[in-house]
């Protein structure tokens, strides 16, 4: 990055050229729980004192180093300089382009460049947003997939049932956010055209299953249970007045559910554990993506990655990223859940959905995925829970 | 006169057009985080015909109220369709004209339940700065002019410090300190944070368990957190205990004080009055009614009684040294704000069809003096300032004034 901003650099006189990589470096320093803020103060209103195209190009590129508080206090230095310049200045060469086009930068700033070329030139931003349906960014996908939606739509409206199904399977390949995923799902769903959902987000649908262990008082959470010492699974344990034994356990859930009331009951006060195998043809960062309303841990390759002791406050599709990474072959995946004491309808859920995927939320697919299951019969789950 | 001096001298001029004055509304329920703006005269039998001075169409949503600084309304939002843009909005309150949006990435967890969102805390200012909390856990202090002077993401330094139906409880400041209430089931605390950078003075745990109230100043050094397990009172400049109160209380709608800070009415047990002690020995409970019992909206204390909106939607006056009911009176709600006054009107929004409500206090029982239908889901709360109210949706912010 330093030699980037060295490049930029030389098109300003050198002691501003100093003067700017000291003020950025010092916004780069910023710590944790308010460290350097005093410092990066200064060093904003420095920067934002001296509004340029260089100045606000050497920001960018800071960006693509800077941790998310620094990104912050870069953003804002940008949107500044920005505003304070006339649109002959800031509209006048395609360095904002540059840093936009290029996809190895990052991708929400790369969203907020593209933002500012839209200020200025709306009528060119809209002309390039339909190109932006791969983007890595997200933030950039999401502006052309809608626009193919609201084709869908009127297409459908013309009768055009085929072409609209064309421009919604356009659409949901690219589609990596479920407020994007979903509608499109359902508008195909309703064309008659079916969409394999887990294998669309990446959903882990097969694991096996261990059970129940004791979380009277939620002390489960942090009691470390058998299958957080060994996966053997051929193994049986004393769980919570039962023999806790491993067990397939797959879901039948469009959105990747892994429901422990299935083979466990509708259990109280409970830790269940799900543990698979994710084979990746080669080593790479990846993200793990889960949405738990129980308490929750996970771990990779054994090593534990987060965990979160919170019960019955929601669940969605991507709650919690985890960046890890996958190694060539087998990596191993174990998620504990714990189920509490409440018993209001709506704390029947004891369940998990996780998904493995890129940082733009494209999925990543194991080599040794299986088709995704379907469901033989219906099964209904009781509405009301009870005590273990 | 050299083009320094120059500089300054405009800059002053500024600085004093927008500084803090006595009608202002600087943080969630006024500045004494009573509700009350007594120097206030707002419309008081209000009507759409009549009072809408203007309305401002908002960049994000959100749930936090305005606060009012000289001629400046500041607003926080959150925009996108993960709400993960920050916003914080300066407008000018003669025209509803944005004069800045300053914009950030969250650092956090945006997700909350579908009725709440990510700009749900009411942002504070000294008169000088504003200091803007999102459920994201970022916090952010800008200058009135939108200078920025510090960020924290909490979320960053405490990743277990969220809660996955959203955080709501405003920041305060007491003492030169701000306070920021961050609790839920999994990392819940309270700190201490430096105006000036943003570091923790001081900063303690608390009760895991999630809370939606809002820490209220009960005299120049202390503070008075609630939370289930009842209502404790900090001293704000070193987050040392003073006494606490352990009968449980509400988690969503906050305590009251008296006009003078003597008496503390806490959502507990229905409601509870308690007059803290010189030793700092358990509060004497002075009265406990449990047919007050607060829905969503918090209490409000006005001359001598206080208010408590029921979850029915009923108004109930009692007098506020004993607890007596005195009338009711059925309002169109469901509120999830809190009601607001003057010395002689109270001002609350329903959610649905944002109906603003005047209610006339003056009488032997309340009466509903005026109405203006929004038309917008209403969920926050309002401020006055400047004989004005102001009131806003996810879309909008409404300023309802005195016909000219």
């Amino acid at each position: 990055m330093k030699r980037r901003l060295l490049i930029i650099a030389l098109s300003l006189n050198t002691l501003s050229a100093i003067a700017l990589n000291d003020s950025i470096e010092k916004i780069l320093s910023v710590g944790p729980e308010g460290q350097g803020n005093i410092k990066a103060a200064e060093a904003w209103k420095e920067i934002t004192s001296k509004p340029s195209q260089e100045t606000l190009m050497m920001i960018f590129e800071a960006m693509n180093d800077a941790d998310p508080i620094a990104s912050n206090w870069l953003r804002s230095a940008a949107e500044v300089i920005f505003n304070s310049m006339n649109h002959e200045q800031n509209g006048s060469n395609n360095t904002l382009g540059e840093y936009f086009l290029n996809e190895n930068n990052p991708p929400r700033a790369r969203r907020f460049a593209f933002d500012l070329i839209k200020k200025n030139d709306p009528e060119a931003a809209s002309e390039i947003v339909p190109g932006l349906l791969n983007d890595p960014s997200p933030e950039l996908r999401r502006d052309a997939i809608e626009l193919l939606i609201k084709k869908g739509k009127s297409l459908e409206e013309e009768g055009k049932k085929n072409s609209a199904i064309l421009v919604y399977r356009q659409a949901l390949n690219s589609a990596v956010e479920a407020n994007q995923i979903k509608p499109l799902s359902e508008s195909l769903k309703k064309l008659g055209t079916n969409v394999d959902l887990p294998k669309h987000f990446g959903f882990l649908m097969r694991w096996q299953a261990i059970g129940p262990f004791d979380n009277t008082n939620r002390a489960g959470f942090d009691t470390i249970f058998p299958p957080e010492k060994e996966i053997k699974l051929d193994s049986q344990y004393k769980g919570k007045g039962v023999t806790a034994k491993w067990q397939p356990i797959e879901s039948y859930d469009p959105f990747g559910k892994i429901d422990f009331n299935k083979p466990f009951g509708l259990l109280k006060e409970s830790v269940a554990y799900a543990y698979t195998e994710f084979e990746s043809n080669i080593s790479r960062t990846a993200e793990l993506r889960l949405g738990c309303k129980n308490a929750w841990k996970v771990w990779l390759n054994g090593e534990f990655i987060f965990g979160r002791d919170e019960y019955h406050r929601g669940q969605k599709i991507d709650q919690y990223k985890m960046q890890v990474d996958l190694k060539k072959g087998k990596n191993t995946i174990l998620v504990k859940a714990c189920q509490n004491e409440q018993t209001e309808e709506w704390t029947v859920q004891w369940e998990f959905q996780l998904r493995v995927c890129n940082q733009s939320g494209v999925a990543i697919l194991a080599s040794n995925r299986m088709p995704t299951p379907i469901q033989k019969q219906t099964d209904r789950r009781p509405r009301r829970p009870k005590k273990s | 006169m050299t083009l320094n001096y120059i500089a300054i001298y405009f800059t002053s001029i500024l600085t004093f057009s927008i500084i803090a004055q006595a009608e202002d509304w600087l943080q969630f329920r006024g500045n004494h985080h009573q509700g009350l703006a007594l120097n206030s005269s707002p419309p008081t039998n209000i009507d759409s015909e009549k009072h809408i001075a203007w309305k401002s169409a908002l960049p994000g949503r959100g749930l936090s109220s305005p606060i009012i600084i000289g001629n400046r309304v500041f607003l926080t939002a959150a925009s996108t369709a993960d709400q993960t843009r920050l916003h914080v909005i300066s407008l000018d309150s003669t025209n509803g004209k944005i004069i800045w949006n300053r914009e950030f990435w969250a650092t956090g967890r945006t997700i909350c339940h579908d009725k709440t969102c990510v700009a749900a805390p009411t942002p504070v200012s000294d008169g000088t700065h504003i200091y803007a909390l999102y459920s994201s856990n970022d916090l952010l202090c800008l200058d009135l002019d939108g200078n920025l002077k510090w960020i924290r993401g909490l979320m960053q330094d405490y990743p277990n410090a969220s809660n996955s139906l959203g955080l709501a409880s405003s920041p305060i400041i007491v003492n030169e300190t701000l306070i920021v209430q961050i609790e839920n089931d999994s990392d819940s605390f309270v700190a201490g944070i430096n105006l000036k950078d943003g570091s923790n003075i001081w900063k303690f745990p608390r009760t895991k368990k999630a809370n939606w109230t809002t820490p209220i100043k009960i005299n120049q050094e202390d503070i008075a957190i609630q939370g289930s397990e009842g209502i404790t009172c900090v001293r704000a400049k070193t987050g040392e205990i003073q006494w606490s109160y352990s009968e449980g209380a509400s988690t969503i709608p906050s305590s009251v004080t008296s006009k003078n800070g003597s008496v503390v009415y806490v959502p507990s047990n229905g409601m509870t009055a308690l007059k803290p002690r010189q030793d700092n020995n358990t509060p004497e409970i002075i009265w406990q009614e449990a047919q007050l019992r607060p829905g969503t909206s918090s209490p409000i204390v006005i001359g001598d009684n206080i208010y408590i909106i029921n979850r029915a939607g009923v108004l109930n006056a009692a007098n506020k040294n004993t607890g007596e009911r005195l009338w009711r009176l059925r309002l169109e709600g469901p509120f999830s704000g809190s009601p607001v006054a003057s010395k002689t009107h109270m001002y609350i929004a329903s959610e649905r069809k944002g109906l603003l409500q005047s209610i006339n206090l003056q009488g032997a029982e309340g009466t509903i003096s005026g109405t203006i239908e929004l038309g917008e889901t209403i969920l926050g709360t309002p401020a006055i300032a400047n004989d004005s109210i102001y009131i806003r949706s996810d879309g909008h912010l409404w300023k309802i004034s005195n016909t000219k």
